[in-house]
């Protein structure tokens, strides 16, 4: 498993949806970023697609609840999910305190990556 | 990702006296009634929690305070409002209600006797100038003034457990009436700060014992401070708006434009003890709130639900999984911080009301089970 919490954010791809993307190879893997983590608060509940589950770009595959909000996570590529954070699962606050590293959500191989947000994108995207 | 987080912080032109307090402390903003408030400093969680087991500082500078003073005070707030404000002591709170015509709710206010013909009346912000335009027109014929001071005054809050301890030890506090450590809930005192006057009551909106302290908004970044640093070996963090909200929720207080509208009888809230019907006199809803709410009329219940995903306001409500209208809707809604499960209030039809009931809520699409409950969700142990 990448330990992506050592990677620097300008390493990373970005969605307009404030996910965060690391690809390695054929694997994406896909987190919420540290500013859509801040936003919704403290997030006490995460629902992941199964490991196995096909998954479109641009659709709903999961849910980021805090006590004030429900964010929806967007699959950021078509693909086919190799597999999920069992631990954000039992413990939502990772997504708050780790975003980009143990807050990781799930895992898609896929064939063909979009176009998606450099970090410098995504920085004037949300203003910083 | 995509957020339905209605406290993204929009513009807005009103800012607390404390909002440097606020930005110096790395909070979080969200726009509220126009103002630009604290939603969080670090981790509305930790806020809340802090608050059941020690103490949270609020400003709550954005409430509407409005002064009714003059020799007919109490008999015209008998006729402006629900409640009968005669009967309360001086130095008194009361929880009251600003009906209309019709026997809705313009807004929920605490009224404080401050003297014999002086009161103070604090409204929702979201309500400020709809409450205020109500009093002042049903002041025609009494001998009374009716101020808004709002912009006059800053209200800072300490809820918890330690709230006592932490204004005990807050360095140029001073008692002038009541000895804070006698003064009961539900009572309101004056005080000094550094020689400036200011009111201390002992309420509050998160079902914790607390203190309300208003003042003048000058001092209120001075006051601030010194709460703080007393505050400091006793567990006190400043508290924004969202762990208030859950709090709140959790206490089965209120929320004017959730729990309660223009379209909402008292009764049906639960609060049908508000409004009394018993004074002799004649007051503004009076005729429709004898006549009462329709038959049929949806009802305030609490909800309670087992797993992690909560209802939250506007879901709707079906007496089985496969219904095919809706008998219900939840008005607030979250993961209980402190109980661990999901709660909700939620207005229903009358024959879903009974305690233990079985009810599902459409959770995005999908119908989870959930079982009417009493209110409060939380009670504190006195």
């Amino acid at each position: 498993m990448t330990d992506t919490s050592k990677l620097q954010q300008s390493t990373l791809k970005y969605t307009p949806e404030h996910e965060w993307v690391l690809v390695d190879g054929s694997i994406a893997t896909v987190g919420i970023t540290a500013y859509a983590a801040g936003k919704l608060g403290d997030v006490v509940f995460v629902e992941l697609p199964g490991v196995g589950s096909t998954v479109a770009s641009g659709t709903v595959v999961g849910e980021i609840e805090s006590t004030k909000s429900v964010g929806e996570l967007f699959a950021p590529v078509n693909g086919t999910v190799t597999a999920t954070n069992g631990q954000v699962v039992e413990s939502p606050e990772l997504v708050n305190s780790d975003p980009f590293g143990e807050g990781w959500l799930i895992k898609v191989e896929f064939e063909t990556l979009p176009d998606l947000l450099s970090f410098a994108e995504y920085s004037a995207l949300i203003g910083e | 990702m995509t957020t339905a987080d209605s406290s993204t912080p929009a513009s807005s032109d009103r800012f607390s006296p404390l909002h440097q307090a606020h930005v110096d402390a790395g909070a979080s903003f969200t726009d509220f009634a126009g103002w630009q408030m604290p939603v969080r400093y670090s981790s509305d969680l930790a806020e809340h929690h802090a608050v059941r087991t020690a103490a949270g500082l609020f400003d709550l500078s954005h409430m509407a305070e409005i002064l009714v003073e003059g020799t007919d005070a109490a008999a015209y707030l008998d006729y402006a409002l629900a409640g009968k404000l005669s009967g309360v002591e001086l130095w008194q709170a009361k929880y009251s209600l600003l009906l209309a015509e019709n026997g809705g709710i313009i807004d929920d206010l605490v009224v404080y006797r401050l003297d014999e013909a002086k009161f103070l009346v604090v409204a929702n912000a979201g309500n400020r100038f709809a409450a205020f335009e109500a009093l002042l027109a049903r002041a025609a014929d009494f001998d009374v003034n009716v101020i808004d001071q709002s912009d006059d005054y800053a209200l800072i809050a300490v809820q918890g457990p330690n709230a006592l301890a932490i204004l005990g030890a807050t360095d140029g506090l001073t008692d002038v009436g009541t000895n804070l450590l006698f003064m009961k809930y539900y009572r309101i005192t004056d005080a000094f700060f550094r020689g400036q006057p200011l009111l201390v009551a002992r309420t509050g909106y998160t079902g914790e014992d607390g203190f309300e302290l208003y003042l003048a908004a000058e001092h209120a970044r001075e006051l601030w401070d010194a709460l703080t640093s007393a505050g400091a070996d006793q567990g006190l963090v400043p508290a924004g708006l969202a762990s208030r909200d859950t709090l709140r929720l959790e206490a089965g207080m209120p929320l004017y434009g959730h729990e309660l509208t223009l379209n909402t009888f008292p009764a049906q809230a639960g609060l049908g003890r508000v409004v009394n019907l018993k004074k002799e006199n004649d007051f503004v809803g009076r005729a429709a709130s004898e006549a009462g709410p329709a038959e049929g009329a949806s009802v305030l219940v609490g909800l309670i639900a087992a797993g992690k995903r909560a209802g939250r306001a506007d879901y709707e409500i079906f007496r089985s999984p496969g219904a095919a209208s809706a008998d219900g809707v939840i008005t607030s809604g979250a993961l209980s911080p402190t109980l661990g499960y999901p709660i909700a209030m939620a207005y229903v039809t009358p024959d879903l009301a009974r305690l233990g009931t079985e009810v599902y809520v459409d959770v995005r699409g999908t119908r989870l089970p959930a079982t009417v409950t009493s209110l409060p969700f939380y009670k504190r142990v006195k």
